[in-house]
């Protein structure tokens, strides 16, 4: 039996029924892993005895008793930005090489308690700072439908790894699509819950305001069991909230269902493959019944720039806490004084784009230029909000593209930060707002050169706290 | 354009030690996406209030006591610090 590509159902099912044990399972992951991944490199730290001991405790509580948790015995993969408790925590960045988390994040703890198997940790942009998984300080990540290509980022190494069945699912964090991204250049399903939705306790911030957790998983429903086990309002996160449950869409038939497409999303220049899969998923929804409705957002242009100055701002702050004192790679043998240590360990530490962009928030943040650049970009985010506020008056739902391309080659877009920024376009404004947002594979595009075939997301946005809608209209593609 | 002297005044607000090699590039660089960002100086925002976050923040509130099931050891903190003493971290002198 092939038991790698089992969704969280059929494993739940195959447990219960004990046609495998959650130790062979986990045993025939971690061989999977160590024969596939080395051409991947999707994982930085295997944990292969956390694992086998999960697995172990999974193995009993079976035999105890055949009413287990859904997610029980079910191997997943961490974003190496997320603290598994004794396990390395590096955000992939040499300035964390040997941090070891001393907790477990309040999704890590709630994963626990549902008995999953934590398989490893995976790799990403340093901090999450990145489109491609190539601003890791332990070297980039390939996408697994095509080698010399990248998985996106900055959740690359988790998408990867879904992709390439080396989990069953993982989780990732998004910032400014760095679920969705990932999600569609590797053909799985990835959903940005709305902000608040996921508690952040334990994830090493990016940027406050815009970071969320969510998972990556091979369908809709896998996405959805995960989603269901990580929510919640956590009293350690004080921007986290209780997800109301009232956001069903389940009263509704299709033909009610009113879908909403921002022309802004359809620009000129885009990649006209890219154009003919997104609008023959959107007429696949004409076709079953729902109206298709052409929205405006008309800020949309100015999402991009507004993100690059509030998430520089954020993230120049957030990471302040690297000093090489605390804990962290340090100069001190090597300085004079304090000073010198946090000059010395900081410019050291870092790796290019994470300096790029500290260096970024501290200007726009700078005495004599706060209000021109962050004041401005934040009153431009309530426009970009207001923006969704003023479509959702007329639409359920809104389909639009997750990135303007399907996967790129790797060294592509390295050199020319502004360039890679600008993979980004259709997935920041949904952070900026706070929305719920899923990556679906819908199609895939054959690149002529070498005949890979590169899967492409469709991105389903959502209101606030209606992941059960965007998961609902998803699972209707799906069928 | 951004200045040579600017560039070194910012690296030195966010306690960046960087060569004169990488202040050079990060002129340039950051130029360039500075030019991009000026893009948001043509939208009208007169009586605009800004955003912080998307969802309304409120302060979580809770008795001063210490959660025994979440203290963790303090050995386990400093641990992960290269230098300390007698449960304290320890750093070059400030003072002189």
């Amino acid at each position: 039996m092939e038991l790698e590509n089992l969704t969280i159902g059929q494993i739940h099912q195959g447990l219960i029924k004990k046609d495998f044990s959650a130790l062979e399972l986990c045993r025939s992951y971690l061989d999977r892993i160590k024969k596939k991944d080395k051409a991947i490199s999707s994982y930085l730290t295997v944990s292969e005895n956390l694992a086998l001991s999960q697995a172990e405790e999974v193995d009993k509580m079976i035999n105890l008793s055949s009413e287990i948790p859904l997610l029980a015995g079910v191997p997943c993969a961490i974003k190496d930005n997320i603290l598994v408790k004794d396990l390395k925590c590096t955000a992939s960045s040499k300035i964390l090489e040997n941090y070891i988390a001393p907790y477990d994040a309040t999704v890590i703890e709630k994963l626990k308690q549902e008995g999953v198997i934590i398989l490893g940790k995976t790799n990403l942009d340093e901090f999450a700072m990145g489109s491609s998984t190539e601003n890791s300080a332990f070297g980039p990540t390939k996408n697994p439908h095509d080698l010399k290509r990248v998985p996106g980022g900055s959740s690359g190494g988790s998408a990867a790894a879904v992709a390439a069945d080396l989990s069953s699912f993982a989780l990732g964090s998004d910032t400014g699509g760095s679920i969705r991204q990932p999600a569609s250049f590797c053909g799985v399903v990835g959903l940005k819950p709305t902000y608040g939705a996921v508690s952040r306790y334990g994830l090493i911030s990016l940027a406050s305001s815009l970071d969320q957790i969510g998972p990556l998983a091979k369908t809709i429903e896998d996405a959805k069991i995960i989603f269901n086990a990580i929510k919640g309002k956590d009293l350690l996160d004080s921007t986290s909230a209780e997800v109301q449950s009232s956001s069903h869409l389940i009263t509704q038939s299709i033909g009610d269902l009113v879908i909403g497409v921002p022309k802004e999303y359809f620009i000129k220049g885009m990649d006209p493959e890219v154009e003919k899969v997104i609008r023959g998923a959107i007429k696949k929804y004409e076709e079953v019944g729902a109206e298709i409705k052409e929205v405006s957002l008309p800020h949309t242009e100015y999402a991009l720039p507004c993100y690059y100055i509030i998430l520089p701002s954020e993230a120049s702050a957030n990471l302040a806490r690297y000093d090489g004192i605390k804990y962290g790679y340090s100069e001190r043998a090597r300085s004079k004084g304090i000073l010198d240590i946090y000059f010395s360990s900081r410019g050291e530490g870092f790796g290019e784009e994470v300096r790029r962009r500290i260096m970024l928030g501290t200007h726009a943040l700078s005495s004599g230029y706060y209000e021109a650049y962050y004041l401005q970009a934040q009153k431009i985010r309530t426009l970009i909000k207001e923006d969704f506020n003023n479509a959702f008056k007329t639409v359920d739902i809104i389909l639009a593209p997750v990135t303007p391309t399907p996967a790129f080659k790797l060294g592509e877009k390295i050199d020319d930060p502004l360039s890679m920024y600008l993979s980004d376009i259709f997935s920041v404004a949904v952070n900026l707002a706070g929305l719920p947002a899923l990556s679906l594979p819908v199609g895939k595009i054959i690149d002529k050169d070498s005949g890979s075939e590169l899967p492409l997301g469709l991105q389903i946005i959502g209101k606030p706290f209606e992941e059960n809608k965007i998961l609902e209209v998803g699972a209707l593609f799906e069928q | 354009m951004i200045s040579k002297e600017e560039v070194q005044h910012i690296a030195k607000l966010a306690r960046l030690g960087l060569s004169s090699a990488e202040i050079k590039k990060l002129q340039g660089e950051l130029s360039k996406i500075l030019d991009y960002v000026e893009k948001l100086k043509e939208v009208d925002i007169a009586g605009v209030e800004p955003m912080s976050h998307s969802v309304l923040v409120e302060n979580i509130m809770r008795e001063d006591r210490i959660d025994e099931k979440r203290k963790l050891q303090n050995g386990k903190f400093l641990e992960l610090a290269l230098n300390s003493e007698k449960g304290y971290l320890k750093v070059k002198s400030i003072l002189k």
